[in-house]
């Protein structure tokens, strides 16, 4: 699995073109819980399974093309017409991803086909970039509109969310359309307006599409998600450092278990000894603990939690670390910038307040084996933390050269004199006269009178 | 002053025993210490094989049917002979050709099948009768008056491993034997040179090492044609379709290349591994607005715009991802309605008849039109199946000359048969597996030769033993292969040689050579002068004194004598 684990990473590195292809051993572990494979699969085993993050790298245009490159009509047609770069990276947040599973090709399941999803996740943040004026559009984001459909897509919709907005006293919403449609989204009922491109009459008369959005009022309050999570380092000085892990629980009277997922680096050493996990003040046994611990230079840690969350409250987890000194080849160019460590990931079942369809989508992966029972109307969310950014004490680099002077110097000196002690020979000489005298004599010699 | 001698004795015994440490067991023990680690790698043999001494050797059977040789000439026969040709191609390439001939009369069986009516159903029949080994050849020669053969056809090549010679007149006069055979040697040569290795295929072959000097332009293009020998290669299919909103495209790429492409791979399997992925694309068009002809009322794309068509599509075709074997591509064109047909046409504004065009080294295009499956009055998308088998067979045909099968015209008087149902004859594939392997030998040799020679030059890398023993792997499979080129094993030779071609790549890409490559030399003096200058020059300085003392003793003693 290694062999095809690394191939698979240099080629989606290659295709990318992201950094893939640093994910080796040292980064990837072997998440025996936290993750379940989508779509129809045979096996669970969860030594098939690999997990890897790289956390310095960042998003950014190079990777935005080939993604689109993968779409069927490309940049040329569709939605994805609206995917211009100098717009998507002027934003807040930016996230691209692409999933591959196998699902079954029709009702009775008999031949396997691969379904490949992309997903693009932007946040544009309008009010602070500098546009005053509460109104936004399709224009205003992406500097063009939508003319068409992609002809190969099967379906090809704008949801716009209006459930804070029934009489359209927050915003007004055009052009106006028709077509409504509910959905549960994380736990919350929640309407949309549902623009169909491939409808001809959502184009109307000018042939082209520019939903736009005038902000009425100023008020409206936002949804505070029910689970939310943050991660820091603590301690002092360039040894040792404790990492905290808070998970905030803002369900008014249910409690739900969540599985934490920490991968930490080989270089910070974790005293799992020193592990505690705390809610509301009291001490929260986990009731599930998989520890790998790491090999230098070889695995990084790997702990996995099951933690039971209180209502309302705050749970927090704290190991202690120690920071390991590197070899002098392994610094990178900038080593006061930091080494980064990955971000924790929270897989939970979060009990929502909504009563919800029993039927299971296709999308939600098997949790009946870590918990006893399902819960009737409850959704799956994946909360990432914050990554770190920690300081490994590093060496001075110019050591080398200090190192050959002070050898040299050591060498020249000491060696230097033995050998003249081992070689010379002794004679007696007369006193030197004194400074002055000598000074005086050399004056002398200068003026052409004889010496004292 | 007895004192002072015996102190400056003391303190010139002293100073010589310090620099005798320091010579006898300083200087080696850091050579030994700072040394890098080099296995030993076979560079004599490396040498021997630079010198490429290729001996390229094919049995040939020459069968007499009845009626062809006289009673007086049959008593000589069974008879065997060896033909050798030397080729001195440069100064660092000799090859050798041989021919071992063996002459002998039909048998009974064999006379049976050749009495058959057609020549394919003999050839069939000859074939079923005994199978040939890889590499080798069997001629017929059957009399003037047979009628398998037509008027002014003189050969026959089957699509198997034999070939139908006929007698012509002036050999009825060949009274003995040898005379006999004399005029058949011309033909019996053109024969091989066809079926088998003749030198201009080796050379070519050898392009890399030696300066090839092209007889026509024709030549130099089809030199250039084939790709370069690989143990693998990669097929993708590619169907563009410029405007899916008039065009919706059906092809079954999967049966069709299950159908068509894939026997000729599984033939073509000794030299090389094949696999074969497909996709399709859509808005891509051609880097190249065709013109339209009002005479013919299509567009055209004359051949001057043909090498500007691949670029801008090659950068979507997403070749090349998952592997390191050359990749062949194959896209089929089908133009949108507004510039629908499109046709190619050549150097004399003619349309080409299979509307299709390959790039060297690179895959071929070819532009389905499909505005006579729909009228002007149809409903967009129109959906359009496509018909795999003209499509296939133009693809299999540029299939064929991208890899190498040569499709150079036979010279006159020979009738080629039409190659079976895979697409390849057998004795095509012998051909292939001639220049290939000498041309793997070729590369190999070529490979490991400037690795030992960069590996002398640069006496920093540290050779690691996993290279050492990757060249040795590399230079015991080229030996073997000459070996078997020489005995005539054409299958063997041609394992060896893409063996040998394996292990020198991955010994000359090794990323372990690089590591103390830029070790530049000024940096180890700013290492080692600091420590060495402080405890050398006491110890040279007293050196030389010692010696200008003993030579002012000598001079007095010289002195005190006179």
């Amino acid at each position: 699995v290694d062999a095809t684990w690394k191939e698979l990473t240099n080629v989606l590195s290659g295709i990318f073109c992201a950094s893939l292809n640093f994910i080796d051993s040292t980064n990837t572990v072997q998440p025996s819980a936290s993750f379940k494979p989508l779509g129809i699969a045979n096996g669970t085993d969860h030594r098939f399974l690999r997990y890897a993050t790289l956390p310095r790298e960042i998003v950014c245009t190079e990777n935005l093309t080939p993604w689109k490159k993968l779409l069927p009509c490309g940049s040329k047609a569709g939605l994805a017409v609206l995917l211009k770069s100098e717009k998507l990276f002027h934003s807040s947040f930016h996230s691209q991803a692409v999933h591959i599973r196998p699902v079954c090709q029709d009702q009775q399941c008999k031949t396997m086909s691969l379904e490949l999803r992309q997903t693009l996740n932007v946040v544009f943040d309008l009010h602070t970039s500098g546009q005053g004026k509460r109104e936004w559009s399709l224009f205003k984001m992406f500097s063009r509109t939508l003319t068409e459909a992609c002809p190969l897509a099967a379906s090809s919709k704008i949801y716009i969310d209006i459930t804070d907005n029934p009489q359209e006293e927050q915003f007004e919403l055009s052009p106006a359309t028709p077509l409504l449609s509910q959905a549960v989204v994380l736990g919350d009922r929640r309407t949309f307006s549902v623009y169909d491109l491939t409808q001809q009459v959502t184009f109307g008369t000018v042939r082209s599409l520019n939903v736009l959005i005038r902000w009425k009022s100023t008020e409206g309050d936002m949804l505070r998600p029910l689970l939310h999570a943050e991660r820091y380092v603590a301690g002092y000085g360039l040894q040792t450092g404790e990492i905290h892990t808070l998970m905030y629980n803002n369900h008014p009277f249910r409690s739900f278990p969540v599985l934490l997922l920490d991968s930490v680096p080989w270089y910070l050493r974790l005293y799992i000894h020193t592990l505690t996990v705390t809610s509301k003040g009291k001490d929260n046994k986990p009731s599930y603990i998989h520890y790998e611990p790491s090999k230098d230079r070889v695995r990084p840690h790997l702990l996995e939690m099951l933690v039971q969350l209180p209502p309302h409250s705050v749970t927090e987890i704290t190991v202690q670390f120690e920071r390991a000194l590197l070899k002098w080849t392994e610094y990178t160019p900038d080593p006061n910038h930091g080494f980064y460590v990955g971000s924790s990931v929270i897989s939970a079942l979060v009990p929502s307040t909504v009563a919800m369809n029993t039927n299971i989508t296709e999308e939600q992966p098997l949790f009946s084996t870590f918990f006893p029972c399902k819960e009737e109307s409850s959704y799956f969310v994946r909360v990432y933390t914050e990554p770190l950014l920690v300081n490994l004490p590093t060496p001075d680099f110019s050591m080398p050269y200090n190192v050959i002077c002070l050898t040299c110097t050591v060498v020249a000196v000491g060696y230097g004199s033995l050998y003249n002690l081992l070689t010379r020979s002794f004679q007696i000489e007369e006193p030197n006269p004194g400074l002055a005298k000598r000074i005086a004599n050399i004056i002398r010699k200068m003026r052409g009178v004889p010496p004292l | 002053m007895a004192t002072a001698e015996v102190e400056r004795r003391r303190g010139q015994l002293a100073a010589l025993s310090i620099a005798a440490v320091v010579i006898i067991v300083g200087v080696p023990l850091w050579w030994k210490t700072t040394e890098t680690y080099r296995a030993w790698l076979p560079v004599s043999q490396i040498r021997e094989l630079a010198k490429l001494q290729l001996q390229l050797s094919a049995d040939v059977e020459v069968v007499f049917a009845r009626g062809t040789v006289t009673p007086e000439q049959q008593k000589k026969v069974p008879l065997t002979k060896t033909q050798e040709e030397d080729h001195a191609v440069d100064e660092g390439t000799t090859l050798k050709y041989r021919y071992e001939t063996k002459y002998r009369t039909a048998t009974i069986m064999e006379e049976d099948a050749l009495n058959k009516p057609t020549a394919a159903e003999a050839d069939l029949a000859l074939h079923m009768l005994s199978e040939s080994p890889c590499g080798s050849l069997v001629i017929y020669v059957i009399p003037e008056s047979s009628s398998l053969l037509h008027e002014d056809v003189k050969v026959y090549v089957g699509q198997r491993r034999t070939a139908l010679l006929r007698v012509v007149a002036q050999m009825r006069t060949a009274k003995t034997f040898e005379q006999l055979l004399d005029c058949l040697q011309p033909h019996i040569i053109q024969v091989l040179r066809m079926m088998s290795f003749s030198r201009a295929d080796i050379i070519a072959a050898l392009s890399d090492r030696v300066r090839f000097h092209p007889g026509s332009k024709e030549s130099v293009a089809d030199s250039m044609r084939a790709f370069k020998s690989s143990p693998g290669y990669e097929i993708t299919f590619s169907l563009l379709n410029p405007d899916p909103k008039s065009h919706r495209l059906h092809w079954d790429i999967e049966g069709a290349a299950q159908t068509y492409i894939q026997p000729l791979l599984m033939k073509m399997s000794p030299v090389a591994n094949f696999s074969i992925d497909s996709q399709t694309l859509h808005y891509a068009v051609l880097g190249v607005n065709p013109r339209y002809d009002g005479s013919r009322s299509a567009y055209t794309l004359n051949a001057d715009s043909l090498a500007h068509v691949i670029n801008p599509v090659e950068a979507r075709l997403g070749s090349n991802a998952a592997s390191s074997n050359p990749v062949l591509n194959f896209l089929l064109y089908v133009p949108d309605s507004h510039h629908s047909p499109l046709y190619i046409q050549d150097h004399h504004k003619q349309e080409v008849p299979s509307n299709a065009f390959h790039s060297p080294r690179w895959g071929g295009i070819m532009v389905y039109n499909v505005d006579s499956s729909y009228g002007p009055e149809a409903e967009f998308p129109v959906d359009i199946n496509i018909n795999m088998a003209k499509v296939m067979g133009v693809f299999l045909a540029q299939l064929r000359l991208l890899l190498g099968v040569q499709s150079s015209p036979p010279p006159p008087g020979f009738l080629v048969a039409p190659c079976g149902s895979t697409g390849l004859a057998d004795w095509e594939l012998d051909r292939l597996m001639w220049s290939r392997s000498v041309e793997n030998i070729a590369t190999a040799t070529t490979t490991i030769t400037s690795l030992a020679q960069l590996l002398d030059q640069i006496g920093n890398i540290v050779i690691n033993d996993n290279i050492a023993e990757q060249v040795s792997n590399a230079v015991t499979s080229l030996q073997l292969a000459v070996a078997e080129l020489d005995a005539g094993n054409l299958g063997f030779a041609l394992q060896f040689s893409k063996e040998a071609i394996l292990a020198s790549e991955k010994a000359f890409f090794d990323p372990s050579l690089l590591h103390l490559l830029y070790f530049p030399d000024d940096q180890k003096f700013a290492i080692y002068i600091p420590l060495f200058l402080p405890m050398c020059v006491p110890i040279l300085l007293s050196l030389l004194k010692i010696a200008s003392e003993a030579r002012q003793k000598r001079r007095e003693k010289q002195a005190k004598k006179d």
